[in-house]
Order: C-alpha cells, then sequence, then structure tokens
C-alpha cells in the first residue's frame, strides 16, 4: 500500500512550503517534494511603475537580503540607463554587497544552523535552538550576534537603514561615504575577523562528527554556477557568471548578461510555485546546478585576501576541489564571511573611497536590461522591459534559492531515503529533512527557524487517507 | 499708501479654544488660529492659493452650529466661540485621512516622497497606524510621458494643489479635473498625456506643491523626492504688490 508522508509547514522564503514525502508498499521511500506555496506576485505588480523605484520596490522580496535585491535590480537599471556608474559608487556598493552577505551568513550559520551543529540531529529540540547555545556556548553565540551586527551596522552606515536601505539607486549611490563612517567600519574589522575565526576554529571541531550526513546531504554530482572575476578570483557584485561541472571544470562562461535565457532555462512545476531553473545546453532535469558559497568557493581558484585564502586551502586539502555533499555549504559560508571583512577593508582603503561623485545620471537609453549579482545565497538575476515612457512593462526574476530548486527537491529525496523509515516518525529524522534545507539557506530558514524550530508536522498517512502516524513540533 | 485701517470698525474679536483672540473682517479662521499658534491641519489648503475646502480635515467645531465648518473656508465674526481640537473632529480627521488612503495606491514605503510627504506626516500626526477601510486598490496609471515630471495618479489625494497653482500663479491653466467622485482625476489640458500639453510651460510649480509623490521630478529613486514650498508666499505677495 503506498502511503504518503506531509510535512506541512515548511515555510519558505517570507512564506510557506510543504515537503512530501511517497513511500512505497515496503515502507521505502519512493519520490519526495518540496513545495513552495506562496505566490509573491513581484514581477506582475511592478508593471506599470517608473524604472527608478525598481530598486526600492525590489528590495521588498526580502527582509534578510534586500540588498541583494537593491544589487541586482540597480545593475539592471543600470543597464537600462545604458550607464557605467562611477568607480567609487562601484566600490561602495561592494561594500553593502559584502556587509549584506556577511550578516546573512551569520545569521544561517549561528542562529539557525550551529545548533543543529554543536547539539546533534537528534538533540533535545527544547535546547537546540539559539537560547540553547547562549545558555550552553554564550561566547560563540555571542560572536554570531556580533558578527551580524557588523554586517547590518555597515549597511545602516552607509544607507541609512538596515533593511530596505534607499541608498543604491540606478546609476550608483545617492550619498558619498563619510570618513567619519569609513573609520567606525575600520575600527569593527580586527574584531570581526576574530569572530570569523574563532568561528572557523569552533567549527573545525564539530565538522567531523557527521559522516552520515555529509553523506546524504544532498550529496551528488551537479553542475555548480556563481560569478567569477576575470582573475579567476571569488566575486558577488559583477563579472562573468560561470558554470563549472562536478570536477570544477568550466563549462560555460556568461559575459553577456543579457543572453542568460541561452544558459538558464526556467522549468515550472505543478507541484511548486518555485520555478526549477536548470542549465538550458544540457536540458531538465539533467542541467540541474547549484549557487551560492560552496558553488562560489568551487568555482573559484582563490579569494583573493590572505585569511580567507588560507582557510580555502583548508577546506581543499580536507575535501579536494569540488565536494559535492551540500553539506559543506557551511564550511563555505564561513569562509565567505572572513573574505567579506577581508574585503570590507580592502575597499575601504582605496583612495578614492570617498569621492563625492557617486552616481551617474542619465535617462533610460535601452529597453531592456540585466542585473546579475550573488546574495548570499547564490546568484540573482532581475530582467526589466520597459517602454519608452521608462514604465516597466515586464520583469522576470531568477532569484537565488529558486537556481537551488532543484538540488534541494534532489536532496530531500536523498536524506529521506536515507533517514526515514516509513513504518514509524522520529524527531531526529523530521529535523534531518529540514537540515538538508537549510544548508542551502533558502529564506524560509530565515524566516520560520530563527528559534530553531520549524513548526512542523509530518504526517503518514495510507492510500485511503488513514492516519498511521503523526509527528508535530509547533 | 494704503488707507488707515479704523481698529475699532474693522476688527474682530472670538474665542478659539478658549484664547480670546482678534482679526481683521474677512480673515478665516484658519488664517486666525494660525496666527495665533493654534495648530488646524490642512492638506489642500496652500497660502497664496484660493481657498478649496476640500480635504475636509480643517473643520471646526462652532457654537451654536450643529454642523462642523471648514476652517479655511469660514470667516470669523464678532463673539464666534471655536473649537479645533475634539473626539468628534479627531474621528473624523483620522477618518477622512484612512479613506484617502483606501482611496488609491499610496504605499509609503517605496514612494519616491517617502519621508518627505504631508499626507505621510499628517497620518503619522493623526496616529494612524492602520487603515480600518477596505483598500480599493484602482488600477491607474503612471503619467511619465513629460520630459522632466512625472504624474503618478496612485499617490493622488486630489487636493487641486497643482490645478490652483497652475491657473493662478502661472497663468497657464494645463491642469484640471475630470470626472466625479472616486472617477475623479487630474489631466493635462484636454485629457493628453502630459508631455504632449502644449500649455504646460514646465514650471515645476505644481511638483514643488504637489502634498504627496503624486508629481515629482523623473529620476527620482524611493524617498528622493523633497518639495519646495516657501516660494509661493513670496510670488503671490509679488503679485499683489504690483500696481
Amino acid at each position: 500500500m503506498n502511503k504518503t508522508i506531509t510535512i506541512e509547514g515548511v515555510t519558505r522564503i517570507e512564506g510557506h512550503a510543504r515537503i512530501t514525502i511517497e513511500l512505497d508498499e515496503s515502507g521505502k521511500v519512493s519520490d519526495a517534494h518540496f513545495h513552495v506555496t506562496q505566490f509573491r506576485g513581484f514581477e506582475k505588480f511592478v508593471q506599470g511603475r517608473p524604472l527608478t523605484e525598481m530598486p526600492g520596490i525590489m528590495a521588498r522580496i526580502c527582509g534578510i537580503c534586500p540588498v541583494s535585491h537593491l544589487m541586482a535590480s540597480a545593475k539592471a537599471c543600470d543597464d537600462l540607463l545604458a550607464v557605467d556608474i562611477p568607480p567609487t559608487a562601484n566600490k561602495l556598493r561592494r561594500i553593502m554587497n559584502l556587509a549584506q552577505i556577511v550578516q546573512s551568513h551569520a545569521l544561517s550559520f549561528f542562529h539557525l544552523s550551529s545548533p543543529d551543529l554543536l547539539f546533534g540531529m537528534d538533540g533535545d529540540p527544547a535546547s537546540r535552538n539559539i537560547f540553547g547555545l547562549i545558555r550552553d556556548h554564550p561566547e560563540f553565540a555571542r560572536d554570531g550576534i556580533l558578527l551580524r551586527k557588523f554586517g547590518q551596522d555597515i549597511i545602516a552606515l552607509l544607507g541609512e537603514k538596515k533593511i530596505h536601505p534607499a541608498w543604491v539607486v540606478p546609476g550608483g549611490v545617492n550619498a558619498p561615504l563619510t570618513a567619519q563612517h569609513r573609520d567606525l567600519i575600520l575600527a569593527e574589522i580586527p574584531a570581526a575577523l576574530s569572530r570569523a575565526a574563532r568561528a572557523l576554529e569552533y567549527f573545525h571541531t564539530v565538522r567531523d562528527r557527521y559522516p552520515a550526513e555529509v553523506d546524504a546531504f544532498a550529496n551528488f554530482p551537479t553542475l555548480f554556477a556563481g560569478l567569477i572575476s576575470p582573475a579567476g578570483l571569488i566575486e558577488h557584485y559583477d563579472g562573468a557568471l560561470r558554470f563549472v561541472d562536478e570536477n570544477a571544470a568550466p563549462v560555460a562562461d556568461l559575459t553577456d548578461p543579457h543572453q542568460y535565457p541561452s544558459m538558464i532555462g526556467e522549468a515550472v512545476e505543478k507541484h511548486s510555485y518555485l520555478k526549477s531553473p536548470y542549465f538550458r545546453p544540457r536540458g531538465y532535469p539533467e542541467g540541474i546546478y547549484r549557487v551560492g558559497p560552496l558553488a562560489r568557493i568551487i568555482l573559484a581558484e582563490r579569494c583573493g585576501t590572505p585569511r580567507a585564502d588560507a582557510e580555502l586551502g583548508i577546506f581543499r586539502t580536507r575535501l579536494g576541489r569540488s565536494p559535492q555533499s551540500s553539506f559543506h555549504y557551511h564550511w563555505a559560508r564561513l569562509i565567505e564571511i572572513l573574505y567579506g571583512i577581508e574585503m570590507i577593508q580592502r575597499l575601504l582603503e582605496y583612495p578614492d573611497i570617498l569621492n563625492t561623485h557617486v552616481r551617474s545620471r542619465a535617462r533610460p537609453n535601452r529597453f531592456e536590461g540585466v542585473g546579475i549579482s550573488e546574495a548570499p545565497r547564490g546568484t540573482l538575476i532581475h530582467h526589466y522591459r520597459i517602454d519608452e515612457n521608462a514604465r516597466m512593462v515586464w520583469a522576470n526574476l531568477i532569484i537565488a534559492t529558486g537556481n537551488n530548486n532543484l538540488a534541494m527537491n534532489r536532496g530531500v529525496l536523498q536524506v529521506a531515503q536515507r533517514f526515514v523509515d516509513g513504518t514509524h516518525l522520529e524527531e531526529g529524522m523530521l529535523n534531518r529533512v529540514e537540515a538538508v534545507i537549510r544548508c542551502f539557506d533558502p529564506c524560509l530558514s530565515c524566516s520560520t527557524h530563527a528559534l530553531g524550530q520549524m513548526p512542523l508536522c509530518i504526517e503518514l498517512r495510507n492510500s485511503t487517507g488513514e492516519l498511521c502516524d503523526v509527528l508535530q513540533r509547533d | 499708501m494704503n488707507t488707515p485701517v479704523d481698529i475699532a470698525t474693522e476688527s474682530i474679536t472670538l474665542r478659539i479654544d478658549d484664547k480670546d483672540v482678534s482679526c481683521r473682517k474677512g480673515e478665516t479662521v484658519l488664517q486666525v488660529a494660525r496666527e495665533n499658534g493654534i495648530d488646524i491641519p490642512t492638506l489642500c489648503y496652500m497660502e497664496g492659493l484660493t481657498v478649496w475646502g476640500g480635504c475636509r480635515l480643517c473643520m471646526v467645531e462652532i457654537a451654536g452650529s450643529p454642523k462642523l465648518q471648514a476652517a479655511c473656508a469660514t470667516v470669523c465674526t464678532e463673539g464666534m466661540i471655536i473649537s479645533t481640537q475634539s473626539p468628534r473632529l479627531e474621528n473624523y480627521r483620522r477618518m477622512i485621512v484612512e479613506l484617502l488612503f483606501a482611496e488609491r495606491n499610496h504605499v509609503c514605503s517605496v514612494c519616491v516622497s517617502n519621508g518627505h510627504c504631508e499626507l505621510q506626516t499628517m497620518a503619522v500626526k493623526l496616529g494612524i497606524d492602520h487603515v480600518r477601510f477596505a483598500y480599493r486598490f484602482p488600477h491607474l496609471e503612471v503619467d511619465n510621458s513629460h520630459d522632466r515630471m512625472r504624474m503618478d495618479h496612485n499617490r493622488c489625494i486630489l487636493c487641486t494643489r497643482c490645478v490652483r497653482v497652475c491657473a493662478e500663479i502661472e497663468g497657464a491653466h494645463t491642469k484640471d479635473i475630470k470626472g466625479r467622485g472616486v472617477l475623479a482625476a487630474i489631466i493635462h489640458d484636454l485629457d493628453q498625456n502630459w508631455g504632449e500639453s502644449s500649455t504646460c510651460t514646465s514650471c515645476g510649480k505644481c511638483v514643488n506643491i504637489c502634498p504627496t509623490g503624486a508629481l515629482t521630478h523623473r529620476g527620482t529613486a524611493v524617498g528622493e523626492m523633497t518639495k519646495k514650498t516657501t516660494f509661493l508666499p513670496y510670488l503671490t505677495l509679488m503679485r499683489e504688490a504690483q500696481p
């Protein structure tokens, strides 16, 4: 008798999701799906709005990583204006983007994922959360909170607000950096670097405890995609979009953002509102690829900053150039925190960083614009079309989490096949299904897992709909 | 040279919010209140333009009259006793502003006038933290056809300041109103795109006088639009001073 387990209430990017696990007659997992059940509608309701409002509107897609949408949207608008933004504005945008990546990664690692790593996947859910962390590992928790604060404070110093700053505008940014604010940020760099280094030390003490999870957490060969600098360094703001295979060998480079549809196809599955992007030359679903910190770490030759490169060396010595398990996203995230802090310092020390020419002015000079940047969770694409009066007529967004949709679905299936026993349900199984999703740090973990608990309910029903077993966590 | 004023016959005494005040004949309740530091909220009123009396935020209670009166359009009379604040007035004012928000698509957070908007400031002042009425969500156009300015009907409250400044100060009368009730809208010339108007002088007074993000400069991003309204009394004064 076939059975389906439904995990209802896994919420997504500021929304809701559901996981269904299908069991065959012998109680073995036969299939699993990650359903994103919320519809946002941004691509539709921006139609008719002036393009200059786009960064401000699009930032509202997310409250955790609004800066990422600001970047991709502003770049798409720069493209519509057909301008090169002033070099100082470029650096300032990069600083804000890196600050965003540091704070988001800190949230993902310390607040959301580290309770699993420090207390164990089967640990007591009553203490496997940020409060348990504060009680049992206060220094570690403090480092996480202060690293997040470091990133948030930079965003606020640059853009006046921690969330949804209006500072990034088409053509650049709307205010230069002051010497006072630069010095405030620079003064925080040494402490932030120490915290990131301590977090890595801590991580090294726990990372080997989870061989089964490393083995089964979305551990399969796929392509990886992300931005890369012309020198082959890790890149979050500009550069070519590179696809590499499971051995980190380049498969394709996208240098003209307008050509992204030739590389990325967007499939739609009936079971989810989240699109399933795939690498078009390989077809669907064989063109499965992953984005985010692990992808960026794999496809870059090196980071380009000393501490991050040293840690990347340890990572590669230990795991090889191209580890396929999504469990390693956590480590990659920590390396990127280190890189982000070092790079912010480097950018702030450029002599022209206080230059007051930070905005290029122009009328729209194209009817179509594409902006690609790296969000904490991966590659983010904004694609706009406007009419002759600079009003939006069409938009297409490929959100970082969406790029990982196919991999998350396969990851859920893999972890379910490994850990779910159809004859009875256990807490640890429930948590591992969450934890594999959490590796990818989709926004759902941000919005719903802040206390270490997604309000999950797994129901096991037989083919007639009869409830066989239920596991509830509020 | 001005004719000397006979203060005894030309002046009026009245009481506003338990404060005895005096004014010259012909002055409105709003003018006298503001001269005496008594705040009465307004949105459509603008010093230097004719009185419109459309927003109804300046309604006050006058002793002996069961009806509320618009302070901007009520001329003071001897012995008037006026209340500008009461639970009844606060309730009406709050309701009026809530209805303005419900009527069109304001969405302050992503508005170019965010932080510099009279409607938004008014809502804060009146303590409006939510709107009790169902939003209408009308489908309205953004007229982005003008070379330098933008008309966003989604954020228009039909205060007609732009219509009046265009007709009375600039003398162009490019703007006017079409339709009635919720279907009313600001138009240019014979309901054409602004950019196609043959009468608009592109002076920009309408943009600066607009209380919300309905009339803005083109190319402004979220929160960037600030208005300069101080020009108007000077323009009016200069005009009146001319023989």
